[in-house]
């Protein structure tokens, strides 16, 4: 195989990547809707939550909008993840996944691709939510736009590679909405994307604690600090190692050998 | 002499029960071979073996004298695939599933429209290249995979009961295409099927019954050994050795 082989085939995954996002315009306006609403509604209601709170990122008081917007990114990359691995898991049952394993390219790298592919569309997303976010005053640095951005596409990479691992776990897609309940909402509401922590540890130390164990929590304080230009180095070594052994776990699903992802006896004669 | 396919010694076994047992036989470059069985004869388990979607408990397979196991990429490159089940992204264009099914195989966008082009064309499919999948019927979607199988010029190409749901028509035109491509291109053709009416005396046929090789040869042959009156009987007399 040619080096360019490899290129052609990540643009290839990641313009149906993008295709399917754009044909299914529901599911790219709702995923700027959902973080809206919070935003715009839930937000709204507890504006002056963190008035008596001096965050050390921020050094003063900030509205709650301007808090709650890192965890909303969070939240889009997540329902993405989640749903590029129901994709798959749709895929997986209408067959069309045994196209991509049977291509002569190694199947670790059509998973990378998948994985980045996955990663830029929630990109595209999350800054068409951050521009919007602008009239909601949530203006972080004009240069936090950009040193946010490796922190959004890890993150992304990161959910990503858990969408897949769970899309390897699944064997049906009626099962997928259990996921939503038992895995996606705990991730989210377990975090800080909506309440600093020291407010969960006053609160109940359990949840405290589940928090902290909760790899979410360090994408979304990795984007927050990114996005007002600062380095969280646990949040990024806390990344670094989340999606080191998620992306290892995918790749093991991905493997059809091990039965994870081509489950059971094929169909037929 | 290089065999499109040479399959040796395959075995296979699901946790309950052996699914393939010491299956051996060639595929010559630019032939024609019928793998006929019965529902559960183990067709499709050898055709998930050959695409390296599973892997054989035992055995070898080389295609163009590339190791499936040791060398998946070149041995890969050279299989074009009909599954049985559809495989077309329902909600992608006719030529969008091409472009997608040339990307992951490594193909340029250039060489992919070229190729696209060439092979919509032959199916008559090229003016509906813009259309969803989901809009066309069973007969167009088969010929748009069978499009899509040859889009990156293989040289051999595995059909799993690929006229399965088809209509009579839409049979008889994949089975001519398909013939001609042997004929103008030299493509090898492993065709599997349950339906004897798409095999012709001069094949040359595997019969696959529950899981091993049960004889092998030209069809017109199979059927003066067996004694019985036509390839149907043929596939009778397997059942009734079964049972």
């Amino acid at each position: 195989m040619k080096n360019s082989a490899y290129l052609f085939c990540f643009w290839g995954v990641l313009k149906r990547e993008l295709q399917r996002s754009v044909q299914q315009r529901t599911r790219f306006i709702s995923a700027l809707v959902r973080p809206l609403l919070w935003l715009a509604v839930f937000a709204a209601g507890f504006r002056g939550t963190l008035d008596e709170q001096v965050i050390a990122l921020y050094g003063s008081p900030v509205n709650y909008e301007v808090y709650i917007a890192p965890g909303l990114i969070g939240m889009i990359i997540l329902f993405n993840s989640m749903q590029s691995s129901l994709s798959m898991v749709y895929d997986r049952e209408m067959g069309s996944m045994r196209i991509l394993l049977t291509s002569p390219l190694p199947r670790s790298y059509l998973l990378f691709c998948k994985l980045l592919a996955i990663a830029l569309t929630s990109l595209l997303q999350v800054y068409a939510f951050l521009i919007v976010a602008f009239f909601f005053d949530v203006a972080p640095p004009a240069l936090g736009y950009l040193t946010a951005l490796p922190a959004i596409l890890m993150g992304a990479f990161i959910l990503g590679a858990l969408g897949l691992l769970l899309a390897s776990l699944i064997e049906q897609l009626e099962n997928f909405a259990g996921v939503m309940n038992f895995v996606v909402f705990p991730l989210f509401f377990l975090s800080p994307a909506l309440y600093p922590l020291n407010f969960m540890q006053d609160a109940n130390t359990w949840v405290y604690w589940a928090c902290v164990i909760n790899p979410f929590t360090y994408v979304v304080e990795l984007i927050r600090h990114a996005l007002y230009l600062d380095l969280n180095t646990f949040a990024l070594l806390v990344n670094l190692a989340a999606g080191t052994a998620l992306t290892v776990g995918a790749v093991l699903g991905f493997d059809p050998a091990r039965r994870m992802l081509y489950s059971g006896r094929p169909r037929g004669g | 002499m290089q065999f499109a396919a040479n399959i040796q010694a395959l075995s296979h076994r699901y946790a309950d029960r052996e699914v393939l047992k010491n299956v051996t036989f060639t595929v010559g470059q630019g032939s024609f071979v019928g793998l006929l069985g019965a529902n559960g004869a183990g067709k499709t388990t050898l055709f998930s073996v050959l695409t390296r979607l599973i892997r054989a408990s035992s055995g070898s397979v080389q295609l163009f004298g590339h190791d499936l196991q040791r060398s998946p990429a070149a041995a890969l490159a050279t299989l074009g695939i009909v599954f049985q089940q559809p495989t077309l992204d329902l909600d992608l264009s006719v030529l969008q599933n091409l472009q997608y099914h040339g990307a992951i195989q490594g193909m340029s966008p250039s060489h992919i429209l070229a190729r696209a082009q060439e092979e919509l064309e032959r199916l008559q499919l090229w003016d509906r290249r813009h259309e969803r999948v989901r809009r066309l019927n069973g007969g167009h979607r088969r010929r748009v995979e069978i499009a899509r199988a040859l889009l990156h010029k293989p040289r051999l190409l595995l059909l799993d009961e690929a006229t399965a749901g088809l209509d009579f028509e839409s049979r008889i035109h994949l089975q001519r295409h398909i013939r001609a491509l042997i004929e103008t291109q030299g493509l090898a053709v492993v065709w599997t099927t349950h339906t004897t009416e798409e095999l012709q005396g001069d094949d040359s046929v595997i019969l696959l019954n529950q899981g091993a090789v049960h004889a092998q040869g030209q069809l017109a042959d199979l059927i003066t050994k067996a004694g019985v009156s036509d390839a149907n009987n043929l596939l009778l007399s397997l059942s009734t050795a079964r049972s």
